[in-house]
C-alpha cells in the first residue's frame, strides 16, 4: 500500500529541524509577561505554563510536535516562486524571508503519521512573509490535496496566514479558487479534511481553505477572521469588542468545531482520524 | 466594430489605458450598474430575495430571466446611482448573506438546469463586525468550493470594480469576461498603497504596479474576453446600447456552446482553468 515511499530518502526528525537562531535561555510570555525557562516552554509544547498563552510555532517544530518521529516525508521542498508581476524588490524580499525563517516558502507539505495514522499534512508558517499565500503556497497545497486524493489519505492543514501575498497581486487571489476547487474534488471522493486554525488566520486563507474543513479545530486565543482588526477598526471607526475574532469567538458563532489546547491536539487529531477509519 | 476586432484578436498591446484613469472610469457613477445590464440584456427578470438563513442583502441582487429563448439565473453586485441608494446597497459591498443568497440561487439554477450569468461590481466584501460574526470568510470560501462543481455553465462579467475575494466569490465559473474599462485586483489601489508604503495617497504608483486593467488580466490568462467599450468608457449618459447588445450576442453564443459540452468536460475545463494559474 505504501510503496510510494520507496523512492524517497528517509529523514530522521533532527534532519528536518529548521535552521534557526539558538533559542534564548528564557522567553517572556507575550500575554502574562512571565519569564519562562526555555526547556520548560519546550516541554509544554510552547504553551505558557502560567497563563496558557500559545506561542507561535515554526513549521518544522509543528511537524515535530504533530507527527510520529521519522515519518515525515516532505513534498516539493525546493519549490520557489517566480516574480509573476515583475514586482520591484520582491525577489530580495523573498531571499530575506528565506534567510530569516529557514524556509523556502510559507508552507511545508508532506506525508506524516499521527499515532500510526497516515495522512497528508500541510503546515503554514507566519514567520515567512506573514504566512501570505502566493502562487507557491497555492500550488504546494493543491499538490498536497492531489496526493491525498491519489492515495486516499486524510488531509490535515495547519493554517497561519496574514492573507494573500500582495506582491503577486491577482495571481495570488486566484490561488484561493484553485485550492478550493481541489478541496471540492477531495470532498466528493469522501475523504476527510481537518483544518487547524492557528494564530493568525486571516484574509484569503480564511476566505478559502481555512473554512472548508470537514472538521475545523483552532488553537486557543488564535486570531481568526476575514478582515484584520486594523481594517475593521478603520471601517467602523470604533474599538472592537474584547475577544472579537478569537478562536473562542468563532466557536461561539458557529465557525469552529472545537478549540483545542496544543497539548491535546495530537490526541484529538488521532481520535478524529480513528473515527473516520482507515489504517 | 473595427476596434472590437482588434481587441478580440488579442492584439491588446495596441490599446493601453492609463491604470489610474482606468480605475476612476471603472468607479464612475455614470457607468451602467448590474441592474442596467439586466434590464437591457434579459427579458422577464424576476428578482428573488434572501439567503433563507439570515436576511436579504441588497448589495447583491439575483433572480430568474430569459436570455432570448433560454431560461437563465442572473446575479449581480449592485451599486447605487446616488448616496441614498448606495447606503441601501452598502456601496455594493456584500455581507455574508449576499454570498449565501447568490449560492442559493446558483443551486436552484443547477436544479432546473439553467445557465448562470454573474455581473461583478464591488469594491470588496464588507469588513465589519456583523460580517465577521456571520462568517464572511466562510461565505466566500463556500462559494469558491461549490461553484467549482456546479453542473451548469457559469459566466461572469466584471462590469466595474472587481475587488478582491468579494469579487472572486462570483467570478470563478467557466468564463470570466471583463468590460474594457473594468478593473480586477487583489485589493483597492488605496489599500495596496497603504499596506506596502503605509501611504494610501500613493494610488497612482499602486495602480501602475498592480496589473489591474482588463488588458492585464487578459494577458495573465485570467480574463477570457474583453468587451470593448466606447472610448473613455461606457456611460448611461452616452451611447451604451451597442456595447450591451454586443455583450448580449456574445453571451448567447457562449452559453449555447457551453451547454453543448458534456458536463464532465465542462467541469474538467473549469477546474483546469484555475489549476493552471500560478506556478
Ligand atoms: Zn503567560
Amino acid at each position: 500500500m505504501f510503496k510510494f515511499f520507496g523512492k524517497q530518502k528517509k529523514f530522521s526528525a533532527s534532519q528536518f529541524k529548521q535552521k534557526e537562531v539558538p533559542e534564548k535561555l528564557y522567553n517572556k510570555c507575550e500575554s502574562c509577561s512571565e519569564m519562562i525557562y526555555y526547556q520548560d516552554l519546550d516541554q509544554n509544547k510552547h504553551v505558557c505554563p502560567k497563563c496558557g498563552h500559545h506561542f507561535s510555532l515554526k513549521a518544522y517544530k509543528r511537524i515535530e510536535l504533530t507527527v510520529d518521529l521519522g515519518t515525515f516525508r516532505e513534498f516539493n521542498k525546493l519549490m520557489k516562486t517566480k516574480n509573476v508581476l515583475d514586482f520591484p524588490g520582491y525577489m530580495d524580499k523573498l531571499d530575506k524571508a528565506s534567510k530569516q525563517s529557514g524556509l523556502k516558502e510559507a508552507v511545508i507539505t508532506g506525508y506524516g503519521d499521527i499515532q500510526g495514522k497516515r495522512c497528508v499534512i500541510c503546515v503554514m508558517d507566519s514567520n515567512f512573509m506573514m504566512g501570505s499565500m502566493g502562487s507557491v503556497v497555492g500550488e504546494k497545497i493543491t499538490r498536497a490535496i492531489e496526493k491525498s486524493m491519489k492515495h486516499r489519505l486524510p488531509l490535515v492543514i495547519y493554517c497561519a496566514s496574514g492573507g494573500a501575498r500582495m506582491q503577486e497581486g491577482i495571481v495570488s487571489l486566484m490561488q484561493m479558487a484553485k485550492v478550493s476547487a481541489a478541496l471540492k474534488k477531495h470532498s466528493e471522493m469522501g475523504l476527510l479534511y481537518i483544518c487547524v486554525l492557528t494564530h493568525p488566520t486571516t484574509g484569503g486563507v480564511t476566505a478559502s481553505f481555512a473554512m472548508l474543513g470537514d472538521i475545523i479545530l483552532a488553537e486557543p486565543g488564535a486570531l481568526i477572521g476575514f478582515a484584520g482588526p486594523r481594517v475593521i477598526k478603520q471601517t467602523i471607526r470604533q474599538e472592537l469588542p474584547e475577544g472579537f475574532q478569537s478562536a473562542e469567538f468563532l466557536q461561539d458563532h458557529g465557525f469552529v468545531d472545537k478549540v483545542v489546547n496544543r497539548n491535546d491536539m495530537r490526541k484529538t487529531l488521532y481520535r478524529i482520524l480513528k473515527i473516520h477509519g482507515g489504517e | 466594430m473595427e476596434k472590437n476586432k482588434i481587441l478580440l484578436d488579442g492584439e491588446l498591446q495596441r490599446v493601453k489605458h492609463d491604470p489610474l484613469e482606468n480605475v476612476n472610469i471603472a468607479r464612475s457613477i455614470e457607468r451602467p450598474t448590474a441592474k442596467d445590464y439586466i434590464d437591457m440584456i434579459f427579458d422577464h427578470f424576476i428578482e428573488l430575495h434572501g439567503d433563507r438563513a439570515y436576511g436579504d442583502d441588497a448589495s447583491t441582487i439575483g433572480g430568474i430571466a430569459m436570455l432570448n429563448d433560454m431560461p437563465v439565473t442572473v446575479i449581480g453586485q449592485q451599486k447605487g446611482r446616488d448616496l441614498d441608494e448606495n447606503l441601501k446597497r452598502n456601496f455594493a459591498m456584500p455581507y455574508p448573506e449576499g454570498y449565501r443568497k447568490a449560492l442559493r440561487l446558483m443551486k436552484q439554477a443547477e436544479k432546473f438546469n439553467r445557465p448562470i450569468i454573474c455581473f461583478v461590481d464591488t469594491p470588496g466584501a464588507y469588513c465589519g463586525l456583523g460580517a465577521e460574526e456571520r462568517g464572511q470568510g466562510h461565505a466566500i470560501a463556500t462559494n469558491l468550493f461549490e461553484i467549482s462543481e456546479l453542473k451548469v455553465p457559469v459566466i461572469s462579467v466584471v462590469i466595474g470594480e472587481g475587488g478582491s475575494g468579494g469579487a472572486l466569490a462570483l467570478s470563478v465559473g467557466d468564463q470570466m469576461w471583463m468590460m474594457e474599462y473594468a478593473i480586477y485586483s487583489i485589493l483597492s489601489p488605496e489599500g495596496f498603497a497603504s499596506i506596502l508604503w503605509k501611504d494610501s495617497s500613493k494610488v497612482k504608483e499602486a495602480a501602475d504596479l498592480m496589473k489591474l486593467t482588463s488588458f492585464d488580466l487578459f494577458n495573465l490568462g485570467i480574463a477570457d474576453k474583453i468587451i470593448p467599450e466606447p472610448t473613455g468608457g461606457i456611460s448611461m449618459k452616452g451611447p451604451y446600447q451597442d456595447c450591451m447588445q454586443y455583450l448580449k450576442d456574445l453571451l448567447v453564443g457562449e452559453i449555447r456552446s457551453l451547454k453543448a459540452m458534456p458536463i464532465k468536460g465542462l467541469l474538467k475545463k473549469r477546474y483546469q482553468k484555475y489549476r493552471n494559474i500560478g506556478i
